[in-house]
């Protein structure tokens, strides 16, 4: 056992690291000063996502023919193991290349794919993924926006929700029922659509926690060609599996967030009693605890990154990833706040323990465990896929869509 | 990026596999339990284990053993884990051979460690005195002219044990003794909770016995050998929580409640659920433990002391919890759910309780990260 890259990967990761130290800034080496703004970030985000593609390193899996660089999963690894140490902009194109244009490339018709992967992967297109509603969260398939037919066109009304970047995205995918007369997940069916089409209203959510990363997106007789269709009509559900199987690789760690590590100060600092806080025995506990789950959550990833490395396909251990880390940075973020004791109330960068982090990942961290399949649905894909349970009893699917209870 | 067992040490895993499930099935176990304390081990399959050579996998060649190191032992504690066997495996190698393997001096390893790879021998690590931790300061058994006195419990095994590594206090300080068990030893079975694993009261009167060769201070080596430990029964619980899971698994699809299999409801499939993330958080962990423990890394007490929490709690949850996916069922006798229980709990206190590893660890953490 070791943690050493083999020879082939070493050499790779050289590589690597002499493109970014020649075109990118290491993070350390970045003046705190220097936070770009919103548009900033959209514009510098392009122009790196082109670098990348023309040096090999967007997309790296995929094909050359496709704009990328035929790489393996490994390369994939170790780029963004090296990127991660450089300050560079990012996380605009990941639904978009993670999720949308692999569906578009294994639904889609072939001048679509001549038309949108390449200049995705350049990054000179962005991407959204239209799922989720207000009726159908974790249970998408009980969505309504609907899409009738009219010549040789569709017209969609309805609305998505939590849609990540729909206010700055080119094109989306959009999944709607074009049948209601069959059961929920019969009756669907999935497009990509021109987001600047007239009828799109794209309207931001403010979060709980002050943030706005998502949209709700309303559609008013929009219209989409038959041709701008992906998969069958009817089939939409088989398309949209494809989407939502990339997704819970797609939604992110929780970087920067504060962990065991920063725990440890904050308890050095704060008080119990009059004492030091570090050496309270209900604080050492839950600091091993989090301790032994963060060093848990890190060995299965390199579980995961052995398996890559040899070329063979990873357990379903990854699985247990995001179950454990939302949960930890939600009781983590909220016990920092203890720490604080009254002051835990304060959510001040200037005032608060390490600039707020522990409010900010204590509020973030409600929306975290929903994100990407709440932490219920994703305990059934354990038990389902890994553990090979039943599925959950559907008293809806022989029951024609529109003939079903529906609740507020 | 490896961090994962070779192709051989994964055979290898895969024939104490099949040797345990052929040998040492529940009904071995069961008839150990009904034994009260008669029958205090499975000697068929200890003696099987013996012959394969698993009793000196880590042992050096130069002491009669296969030479290979603790990732062998990590894959064999696994399957000793998960078929919940009756045998004194983990005193005899785990702590009594890899105490002389570590500390011995070449005259002490001839005499002894030899016997226990070749298992003419069977040895334990006799450490607590009662129902509290053991600490530098409370030990009361005294080592004095080449002779130990005093009482330990509970001795793993030493009721069947041939030799122990007993911690002493050798004049105020801590230390390490070897002591033949055949003269001057009392030796009474205790009642546990497991009494598939037979534990006894050592009551010496002066003993002869001869200090731990070159262990230095004694506690650290003490530590060192417990650091050691809690990697490899970190491996027995691991094997150990994933047998209970298929046990409740098993049940969950069979049983039919409401008209359903009870695997159908959320209810099951989310404690299921919770048992896989548990245990794969433990194997995480227990991996890192045995790349530190075969590197000696420096990183060894963090990575014992986290497979050891992790362990117990992964272990422990599987055990209560396929219980409860049983029933009322799962509570009786004749359910081989018990052995998983009991035995569960037992490894998460034997080498010391998880609240005790926990705050080894954050002294560790604390020193990692200096103020």
């Amino acid at each position: 056992m070791d943690f050493n890259d083999t020879p082939e990967e070493a050499a790779y990761r050289a590589e690597v690291r002499a493109w970014l130290d020649k075109n990118a800034v290491r993070k350390e080496n970045v003046p705190a000063s220097e936070v770009p703004g919103r548009g900033d970030v959209l514009r510098a985000s392009k122009a790196w996502q082109a670098k990348k593609a023309d040096a090999g390193y967007a997309c790296i899996t995929w094909p050359k023919e496709w704009g990328g660089a035929g790489g393996s999963s490994i390369h994939n690894v170790i780029y963004s193991q090296e990127e991660s140490n450089y300050a560079v902009p990012g996380g605009v194109f990941a639904i978009g290349l993670g999720m949308c244009i692999p569906t578009l490339m294994s639904w889609g018709p072939e001048e679509a794919k001549q038309r949108y992967v390449k200049p995705a992967v350049r990054g000179e297109e962005i991407w959204c993924q239209l799922f989720s509603e207000p009726a159908g969260g974790s249970d998408v398939a009980g969505l309504r926006t609907r899409a009738e037919r009219d010549g040789d066109d569709w017209v969609i009304n309805g609305q998505k929700v939590w849609t990540s970047g729909a206010h700055y995205s080119d094109f989306g995918i959009v999944v709607v029922r074009t049948d209601p007369t069959v059961p929920k997940h019969k009756g669907l069916t999935m497009f990509y659509i021109d987001m600047k089409s007239p009828g799109i209203e794209v309207r931001p959510i403010k979060q709980m926690s002050g943030g706005s990363e998502f949209n709700e997106v309303f559609f008013t007789n929009v219209r989409v060609k038959d041709s701008q269709r992906l998969g069958k009509v009817g089939e939409g559900w088989k398309v949209a599996l494809t989407t939502l199987m990339n997704e819970r690789l797609a939604v992110g760690g929780n970087q920067g967030n504060a962990d065991v590590k920063e725990l440890i100060s904050l308890a050095r600092e704060t008080n119990i009693d009059g004492e030091a806080a570090i050496g309270n025995g209900a604080v050492r506990e839950r600091i091993a605890d989090w301790y032994v789950q963060a060093q848990g959550l890190k060995f299965t990833r390199f579980r995961t990154l052995t398996a890559l490395s040899k070329g063979q396909t990873p357990g379903p251990e990854s699985s247990i990833s995001k179950i454990i880390a939302a949960k930890k940075m939600q009781e983590l973020g909220s016990f920092g706040m203890d720490l604080q004791d009254m002051g835990g109330v304060i959510r001040d960068r200037e005032i608060s323990a390490e600039g707020a982090a522990y409010q900010e990942q204590w509020l973030g961290a409600a929306g975290y465990r929903i994100a990407g399949g709440t932490d219920e649905i994703l305990r059934n894909i354990v038990a389902e896929r890994v553990l090979g349970l039943p599925s959950d009893i559907r008293v809806d699917k022989d029951i024609p869509f529109n003939q079903m209870p529906k609740g507020k | 990026m490896n961090l994962d067992f070779s192709d051989d040490q994964k055979l290898l895993k895969e024939q104490v596999r099949k040797f345990l499930a052929d040998k040492s099935p529940f009904t071995v176990t069961r008839r150990i339990l009904n034994a009260e304390g008669a029958e205090p081990y499975a000697k068929e399959v200890w003696k099987g284990l013996v012959d394969m050579g698993l009793t000196g996998a880590a042992v050096p060649e130069a002491y009669g053993g296969l030479g290979l190191g603790a990732l062998e032992l990590c894959v064999i504690a696994e399957e000793l884990g998960r078929s919940v066997a009756a045998v004194p495996f983990s005193s005899s190698i785990y702590l009594a051979a890899e105490a002389l393997r570590l500390y011995g001096s070449e005259a002490q390893k001839q005499q002894w460690l030899t016997k226990l790879a070749s298992g003419e021998a069977i040895g334990t690590l006799a450490v607590g005195e009662g129902t509290f931790a053991a600490s530098p300061k409370n030990i009361k058994t005294s080592f004095a002219g080449g002779k130990v006195s005093g009482e330990k419990l509970p001795v793993p095994d030493g009721d069947i044990a041939d030799l122990a590594i007993v911690l002493v206090n050798a004049g105020g300080k801590p230390a390490l003794a070897i002591v033949d068990l055949s003269a001057n030893v009392a030796k009474e079975v205790l009642k546990t909770i497991d009494p598939t694993r037979s534990h006894a009261r050592l009551t010496f009167k002066d003993a002869p016995a001869e200090l731990l060769g070159e262990q230095g201070d004694g506690w650290a080596a003490l530590t060192r050998v417990l650091e050691g430990a809690a990697v490899l029964f970190a491996f027995e619980q691991v094997g150990g929580a994933e047998a209970a899971l298929e046990q409740a698994r098993g049940y969950a699809m069979e049983r039919y409640a409401f008209g359903r299999l009870i695997g159908s409801y959320q209810a099951i499939k989310h404690k299921l659920a919770d048992m896989y993330v548990k245990k794969e958080v433990a194997k995480s962990n227990a991996y890192y433990g045995a790349m530190m423990l075969n590197d000696e890394g420096a990183e060894l007490t963090e990575a014992a002391a986290a497979s050891r929490i992790a362990g117990s709690e992964a272990y422990v949850f599987a055990a209560q919890e396929n219980i409860q996916t049983h029933g009322g069922i799962g509570f009786t006798w004749e359910s081989d759910a018990q052995f998983h229980y009991r035995r569960a709990k037992l490894l998460a206190l034997t080498i010391g309780s998880p609240v005790q590893w926990k705050e080894k660890l954050v002294r560790q953490l604390e020193a990692k990260n200096a103020a």
